[in-house]
């Protein structure tokens, strides 16, 4: 059994006006030194499979095929192996 | 009559489906029938609307789930063929997240819901959605005064697609004032052949001048022409 950890973010060149937002209000908490704030999704979900192979490309093509919106979105995820 | 035989498809979420069933059906005098999100055929359905709400509560992106749905993979094939398709809002989402349409609908610049009646150029009058806007009877001539209602409505495409939507004549509707950061101030859009319309604004909710405009009317009336 594996667990895949995904992230899926909106692209790098897309304004995140969400996380702009947050960061507005971290920086009116005092906290100057903050930047870049970006907002995303975490996805975990399990793979019945005893490939760590296989566990890579399934879980590449779910986020293909609907976790992610390539239009907007970049993903990355890692695969560990668990039990059970 | 016409030939048109509308269905309005229903997901759960769905909450502008009987605002289009009641302008088809009571104000155009259509032949219109619901379509339920399991149903795996459209039948005898040849002008699909695909309608505004939140379907499967837009979880995890507006209209990521209600394009797996069953009736989903007939209004593909049934667009593939040439068949009318109209995404309304939550529609519009869907026909993007199915590729249908090119790109994608972000959260709103604003950060805020928008819901409020907004002015549209009317860009390409050369389309089967468009041709009965000459004008008349319109609140504002030449333009089509109708509300919006979402979230994300924000759309965006990469430049090459912006390009070609341009060239080709694909962006159908431009917001006057912009109220949700779209680029190139869009707000509808149709596919290459010219048989699938996406727009964010309500043309169904827009189509008797007792609720204000009655300048979405012209729209399913440009469709019903267009079928013959």
């Amino acid at each position: 059994m594996y667990s895949a950890k995904i992230k899926v973010t909106l692209r790098k060149s897309i304004l995140d006006p969400q996380g702009k937002a947050v960061e507005h209000s971290i920086q009116s908490l005092g906290f100057n030194n903050i930047l870049d704030t970006r907002i995303g999704k975490y996805i975990e979900l399990k793979i019945d499979t005893k490939s760590d192979e296989e566990a890579r490309l399934v879980t590449d093509e779910v986020c293909r095929k609907l976790l992610a919106n390539q239009v907007m979105e970049d993903y990355e995820f890692e695969v560990v192996s668990v039990n059970g | 009559m016409s030939k048109a035989k509308f269905g309005v498809v229903v997901f759960p979420g769905s909450n502008c489906d009987h605002d289009a069933y009641n302008t088809l059906k009571h104000i155009l005098n259509q032949d219109t029938e619901f379509l339920w999100h399991k149903d795996s055929s459209i039948g005898n359905r040849n002008v699909i609307i695909v309608p505004g709400g939140f379907s499967y509560g837009d979880y995890l992106r507006c209209g990521a789930i209600a394009r797996f749905s069953p009736i989903m993979k007939d209004v593909v094939r049934h667009a593939s063929n040439g068949g009318v398709v109209i995404g309304i809002c939550n529609g519009f989402q869907i026909l993007c997240e199915s590729g249908l349409l090119p790109g994608a609908l972000l959260r709103n610049a604003s950060l805020k819901f928008v819901c409020k009646n907004v002015t549209l150029n009317i860009v390409n009058k050369n389309t089967i959605f468009t041709s009965a806007y000459n004008g008349n009877g319109m609140v504002k001539p030449g333009k089509m005064v109708v509300p919006v209602a979402h979230g994300d409505g924000n759309y965006i495409c990469d430049e090459d697609t912006l390009k070609s939507l341009n060239d080709n004549g694909q962006v159908v509707f431009r917001y006057e004032h912009n109220p949700n950061g779209a680029i190139d101030n869009i707000a509808g859009i149709i596919n290459k052949t010219g048989n699938v319309l996406g727009m964010m604004p309500h043309p169904e909710r827009a189509s008797e001048e007792i609720v204000g405009s009655g300048d979405g009317r012209y729209l399913f009336e440009s469709v019903i022409n267009s079928v013959n």
